[in-house]
């Protein structure tokens, strides 16, 4: 188990000052010049060796990523934005960092904005979290006020930080669709390429990173590279927040180690699963997008991106959300299903039409009326959706479908096999 | 879900207050020159603020002040969920009822939502509440939690939720945040199981760094 040495953000639950006093004196804004003082590219050396992978989701690797931003400032300035559009199902972390760390995520951007060359910096925060908002601007206000950023301020390099709202909309989570919607346009994603390390922001060359992404560095040039690199296995290093919720005794957020047992992770910290771990049904590892997995890999997978991967599901957020055996797991699924088809923007047909398929499918499913060949259907559609949008949101609502199918498919077969002997011959309606 | 329709009902016009307009000029400071669209969505959150929905004229205005087509304004209000398009309860309630609350019998919530407001985006015979539910909210473990106004509400129970309620729509007031007493924010319920030690909050964390790790050369002091 991680010690508390080792936790980067030791305020995570709002019990000591948030404020530019109380953060100092836990280590925050320690040598911030003496880092930049070393240059750009040691920051992005660093980052790069101590393995870090960004914590939004996909999981690439943060110092490669600031690598591909142009070398030199041309004529069109380079900015930073922070995605702190937090709105994976099963993900409440980086708000916690916003409330009661924010002066490490404000510390990040200076560092990562000077590695990069940008001067300013935005952080796009979703419309919802408006306390986060009001204490990340307090924090910020602070900051300038004490000249750690700002014009002339005490670390050399001129460096303005803005934070910007979204106002409901999953989909700005998407780092084009959240370029889109800053720059005051529907959150719909952009054809890569151009990336926006080419064109991001205003046609200029942006990085956009997460919010857990950004804060962690500060600290871990501090500590090493080396430092970072203990914990987790080789390619998935670090500590990471883990958001568990759903049916366990106390639900919470905690730092841990990566590649920690998803057991050890929820019998040491949230007390259990609900009625033990017998009872345990099945767990979405990584927030609602990826494939959930049965007791019997949750057994002993371990909790990283490599790990999850062989079992074509995901680290994602590492947002675990634990169903136990009262679940009604296609009835959960097809809620699943129901927020993609709210929150597919409408951009490419095979979402935008896909999502509402799938979601009154497993509607039906939930309660039985269906067919067996209408499960191979589904499957068929899911694949269809998958890998064929602009952005990752169609994969991500084929995805949770697809795993359903794949693990608890008897079960489905059985609810539709009861729902017809209660009725004897019936026809099956097409989804429409 | 929201509705994304304009209300039938409009007003003539929309005015900012004083106070409003120049916390829109340091807005656009914000931005680089030529891209003051960027306000949109904080303007018309602002405006939302001020009248409780936006309505047709706010927008216009709003396109005005940003040097944008109408349209474009219209297409943002009508795209975020966010933007009540429709007059709402004086507290308006957003139910969380994605599958992390659900788990955890958000839908129990909606039925108490059902018996003291009444359907669904309907304002009560008071005019004090409405609710809608909404897509995840981003505090999974704190459900189930509903949002009103501008907070959350935490770790629900029907009972609670009830109570909740009923203070509001007598216009009392309700401290936000947890409603589970073993708990602080996100942490586990009862004895926390991390950030315990002591050490991480005597300071020694700000001591003065002497030399970064991987630096040469050395870092002068």
């Amino acid at each position: 188990m991680l010690q508390d040495k080792d936790r980067i953000f030791t305020n995570l639950y709002g019990l000591q000052d948030y404020r530019l006093e109380g953060a100092k004196q836990r280590g925050a804004w320690n040598a911030t010049k003496e880092i930049l003082e070393m240059g750009g590219d040691w920051i992005i050396d660093q980052t790069k060796e101590s393995g870090l992978r960004g914590r939004g989701g996909a999981g690439f690797p943060t110092g490669l990523k600031w690598s591909f931003m142009p070398k030199e400032v041309g004529d069109r300035p380079h900015y930073l934005v922070v995605n702190a559009d937090e709105s994976e199902p099963g993900t409440c972390k980086d708000r916690e960092i916003m409330r009661h760390d924010p002066h490490l995520l404000i510390e990040g951007c200076l560092v990562a904005s000077f590695a990069m060359k940008a001067n300013t910096c935005y952080i796009y925060i979703r419309g919802e979290y408006i306390f986060e908002r009001e204490q990340l601007q307090r924090a910020i206000d602070e900051a300038y006020e004490a000249k750690l950023i700002g014009k002339d301020n005490i670390h050399g390099w001129d460096f303005d930080l803005h934070v910007h709202h979204g106002a409901g909309a999953y989909i700005c989570g998407e780092e084009t669709a959240l370029l889109e919607s800053l720059e005051g346009k529907k959150g719909q994603p952009r054809l890569k390429p151009p990336f926006p390390a080419g064109a991001g922001l205003y046609g200029c060359p942006t990085t956009v990173n997460n919010v857990e992404s950004i804060a962690v560095v500060p600290t871990i040039i501090r500590r090493g590279a080396d430092w970072f690199k203990r914990f987790g296995r080789d390619r998935n290093a670090g500590t990471k927040v883990f958001c568990i919720s759903g049916h366990v005794n106390h639900p919470c957020n905690v730092e841990e180690a990566m590649s920690i047992p998803l057991k050890t992770l929820i019998d040491t910290h949230c007390g259990g699963v609900r009625g033990g771990w017998d009872n345990l049904k099945a767990i979405i590892p990584g927030g609602s997008s990826v494939r959930c997995l049965p007791k019997d890999i949750c057994d002993d997978v371990l909790m990283d991106f490599d790990a999850l991967m062989e079992h074509k599901s995901g680290l994602g957020t590492a947002a675990v959300i634990v169903m136990d055996q009262s679940t009604d797991i296609v009835k959960a699924i097809a809620r699943i299903s129901y927020f993609y088809k709210h929150e597919s923007c409408g951009q490419c047909t095979p979402c935008r039409e896909g999502t509402g398929w799938m979601w009154r499918v497993l509607e039906r499913m939930a309660v039985g009326d269906s067919s067996t060949a209408e499960i191979d259907k589904l499957l068929s559609v899911a694949g269809q959706i998958e890998g064929h949008t602009i952005c990752a949101l169609g994969d991500a609502a084929a995805w949770p479908v697809q795993g359903l199918i794949e693990h608890f498919r008897p079960e489905i077969e059985e609810r539709i096999n009861n729902y017809r002997a209660d009725r004897g011959h019936m026809q099956v309606i097409a989804a429409e | 879900m929201a509705s994304r329709k304009p209300h039938r009902e409009q007003p003539t016009s929309f005015q900012w207050s004083s106070e409003n307009m120049t916390w829109c000029e340091g807005q656009m400071q914000k931005y680089p020159e030529g891209r003051q669209a960027s306000c949109v969505i904080p303007f018309l959150w602002q405006a939302q603020k001020q009248d409780g929905w936006i309505s047709i004229p706010a927008m216009e205005v709003i396109a005005r002040q940003l040097e944008m087509p109408y349209i474009r304004v219209y297409e943002v209000a009508s795209f975020y969920t966010m933007f009540n398009l429709a007059p709402v309860g004086e507290y308006f309630v957003q139910l969380c009822g994605t599958t992390p609350c659900m788990l955890r019998d958000a839908e129990d919530l909606k039925e108490i939502c059902k018996k003291v407001i009444g359907a669904e985006n309907t304002i009560n015979d008071t005019g004090k509440l409405s609710w809608l539910e909404v897509e995840c909210l981003g505090a999974c473990c704190n459900a189930p939690m509903v949002q009103i106004n501008d907070y959350y509400y935490e770790d629900l129970t029907t009972g609670k939720f009830e109570e909740i309620l009923l203070k509001l729509d007598k216009g009392e007031y309700v401290e936000p945040g947890t409603f589970n007493p073993g708990r602080h924010t996100s942490d586990p319920e009862g004895e926390n199981t991390t950030l315990t030690d002591e050490g991480l909050y005597d300071g020694s964390m700000a001591k003065k760094i002497r030399k970064l790790p991987n630096s040469e050369p050395t870092v002068t002091e």
